[in-house]
């Protein structure tokens, strides 16, 4: 495969063809805020924090959507890519009820780790205060609504790596929603294999193993790692 | 139409009081009420919650005394599990209780209530307070944040430097005490028990030159309400309710908590958010109870240790049968002090403490659970209905500043007759100073009762038979 040629952030760097911004960064050891995206599945560039400045374009882009191109000139962490980061961090505290105190994932949340390095100490648009439902039917774990930022990578796991195809998304905008089956109770979703691969690929607090009281929702991600890594390199099969 | 008078905060939002108090045509206090606005709502929000989150949530509701709200929502988590916890983490719970004893009390008694016995009730309120103390007395005043440190230490000992997250859980606890900080805990022992023999020679000197406020502080006749162990010794997590009349005779005994509806009525009344709860098979006004030290000493034959057997005999020859006068709070709470140290010792000779099983595991068995700890000011419920997945749908909750608050308007009732002269129409700062001593007994969990070192933000209004505001005194 060919190798282009780029710079990020100053650095020349060569990554191969194909490969997005965001992985030829972090071969190269450059960081950036990410949440919806999952080592393993594939990007869907939804929450748009991996937003980076590309040279020529006037627009901002999503690292993890956006292929290397041969001589491109990227910037990851300008005052412009600040304040949008913040901005959409406030955005989605804003939409749901993130009440991390009282969080079973106080401490281990990718959305709350965010808002801490991007120094967001305040939510400038109003809260909605959404009502929905928790979902506790499932005899393993538990959905809480409030808690979801609609990433998407709990789905992505259940279809493409589990292939279970259980967690679907329904409704528009505001009123979108994870929802499992054909919107049933999670308990009565034939098609869940109780794998909870889901559960650790959630950023937040929205999907937990049930029981869990505040901080106690520790994921385990590698072993998504482990299978997503054993399944593209054959090892299981010999 | 009786005159009112008013006392109402003036700088805080929340967990503030007002107090009206009531004058007749002849301009004799008739009445007085004590409104607290506070807990509002919390009930509602938790509905549609896991259970199992209500140990995280509920100890948000107070900031005072959050480890209370901790342990009787861990308690009644228990009982929708339907499980009996390892006994090692009852052990754990009682040890961090008796912890939130401790340093509850010593600041009730050295911060907040000592100023006010030894400066006395004409010193201005700027120096009527911790730091007046500590020119006056400085030793006094060091031993007694040492003790409340004391408490505070065994607390994040064993749940962490932050209480907030949940360290009890329904079925047990998350972790069990370190063998060093055992070591700890005994070598400020010695210390403590000290402390507290300083606040008893203090507590009787005040005894001889307070008679007075033992008899106008909240002295008249109620029930008393407890938890007591089958033989009638003193709890405080465990054990069932027990209810006494002021004479002292058990009236009602090893009542279960699960069934407190059957025996507690709510009246609610509308110049107040808290519920006022009382014994229903007497109605009110019979069935007005106190909670909390004085009660908890009034229902309990003995303390179950050695050291505050002794104190609870001589504090039992205050009263003809139950000890009447809420001015003795202040001894109880200094006799919960000792007999939680003397426990807190006990434990440290239990391996049972260093146990790793602390946790039992169950699904919902019971859709209903009720949870009862003892809290430092008074008996604290809480009661869950949940659905077959563990949502809430219905969350109960009756805390010691509510069921106290029938006793705290009657106290300040008694206070302000004593104090308001006839036609006097005025709210001098002595009274004021009373008024608030008079509820400080009871140690209520507003947040402004600890709010800026021993100062109250009040606002009185005198207000005439005809509603007409004769007078107010603002102070915050
Ligand atoms: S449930 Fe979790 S993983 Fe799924 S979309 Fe919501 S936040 Fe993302
Ligand atoms: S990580 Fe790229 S848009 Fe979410």
């Amino acid at each position: 495969m060919a190798a282009k040629t780029l710079t990020i952030d100053g650095k020349e760097i060569s990554a191969e063809e194909g490969a997005t911004i965001l992985q030829a960064a972090e071969e190269h050891g450059i960081t950036m805020p990410t949440l919806c995206h999952l080592d393993g599945v594939y990007d869907v560039g939804a929450c748009r924090l991996c937003l980076v400045e590309v040279a020529g374009t006037p627009k901002l882009l999503p690292a993890c959507t956006t292929r290397v191109t041969e001589g491109m000139d990227v910037k990851t962490d300008t005052e412009r890519l600040r304040k949008y980061r913040r901005m959409t961090l406030e955005l989605l505290f804003a939409e749901r009820n993130h009440v991390c105190a009282v969080c079973v994932a106080n401490g281990h949340c990718e959305l709350q780790s965010l808002a801490y390095s991007q120094g967001m100490d305040h939510v400038r648009y109003e809260y909605r205060f959404p009502h929905w439902e928790v979902d506790n039917t499932h005899p393993l774990f538990g959905m809480d609504p409030h808690r979801c930022i609609l990433c998407t990578r709990c789905v992505r796991a259940c279809w493409h790596i589990e292939g279970a195809g259980t967690l679907n998304v329904s409704g528009r905008s505001a009123g979108s929603h994870i929802i499992t089956d054909l919107n049933q109770p999670w308990g009565l979703a034939d098609s869940c294999t109780r794998c909870g691969k889901c559960v650790m690929s959630c950023p937040t607090g929205a999907l937990y193993y049930k029981g869990s009281t505040v901080s106690e929702m520790e994921r385990d991600r590698s072993k998504l790692e482990f299978i997503v890594t054993a399944r593209e390199k054959k090892q299981w099969i010999a | 139409m009786a005159k009112r008078i008013l006392i109402d905060p003036v700088t805080r939002i929340e967990g503030h009081a007002k107090i009206s108090i009531f004058l007749d045509d002849e301009g004799h206090v008739s009445d007085a009420e004590f409104h607290v606005v506070e807990f509002r709502g919390f009930e509602k929000f938790c509905e549609g919650r896991p259970y199992n989150e209500m140990p995280g949530i509920t100890p948000r509701i107070c900031g005072i005394c959050p480890v209370s709200h901790l342990l009787a929502s861990a308690k009644a988590g228990d009982a929708i599990m339907a499980v009996s916890i390892p006994p090692a983490a009852d052990k754990l719970r009682r040890l961090m209780n008796l912890g939130q004893f401790i340093q509850s009390h010593a600041l009730s008694f050295f911060h907040l209530s000592a100023p006010d016995f030894l400066l006395g009730w004409d010193t201005p309120q700027p120096q009527r307070n911790v730091f007046g103390l500590i020119g006056q007395n400085k030793e006094l005043a060091r031993a007694g944040i040492r003790l409340r440190q004391f408490g505070q230490e065994i607390i994040e000992l064993l749940g962490g430097q932050k209480i907030h997250p949940a360290w009890a859980v329904p079925g047990g606890v998350r972790s069990p005490l370190d063998p060093e900080d055992r070591e700890r805990i005994l070598r400020w022992l010695p210390e403590a028990y000290a402390t507290v023999q300083t606040a008893f020679d203090l507590f009787q000197a005040t005894l001889q030159t307070h008679s007075r406020e033992v008899q106008v502080f909240g002295n008249f006749p109620s029930l008393f309400m407890g938890l007591v162990d089958p033989d009638g010794t003193w709890e405080h997590h465990g054990g069932k309710l027990r209810f006494v009349d002021s004479s002292g005779s058990i009236i009602a005994d090893q009542l279960d908590p699960q069934n407190y509806a059957e025996f507690i009525g709510e009246s609610v009344q509308n110049t107040s958010y808290l519920k006022s709860p009382y014994y229903l098979p007497l109605d009110l006004p019979e069935g007005m109870y106190r909670v909390g030290p004085l009660a908890r000493l009034n229902v309990a034959e003995q303390m179950g240790t050695p050291k505050a057997d002794a104190e609870l005999a001589r504090f039992k020859k205050l009263g003809r049968g139950a000890v009447t006068s809420s001015f003795l709070y202040h001894y109880a709470r200094l006799i919960e002090i000792l007999a939680a140290l003397e426990r807190v010792e006990r434990y440290m000779d239990d391996r049972d403490i260093f146990s790793e099983d602390l946790r039992a595991d169950a699904g919902i068995n019971s859709f209903h659970g009720v949870g009862v700890s003892e809290a430092p000011r008074g008996t604290l419920f809480h009661d869950y209905t949940v659905d077959r997945n563990g949502l809430l749908r219905k969350v109960n909750m009756i805390v010691a500043t509510g069921q106290n608050n029938l006793a705290m308007n009657q106290t300040v009732a008694q206070i302000a007759r004593h104090y308001i002269r006839r036609q006097q129409n005025d709210i001098p700062e002595p009274l004021l100073n009373r008024i608030e001593h008079g509820i400080r007994c009871y140690d209520p969990c507003l947040s402004c009762s600890t709010h800026a070192v021993g100062q109250m933000p009040l606002r009185v209004q005198l207000i005439g038979p005809d509603g007409t505001v004769i007078r107010e005194a603002a102070r915050g």
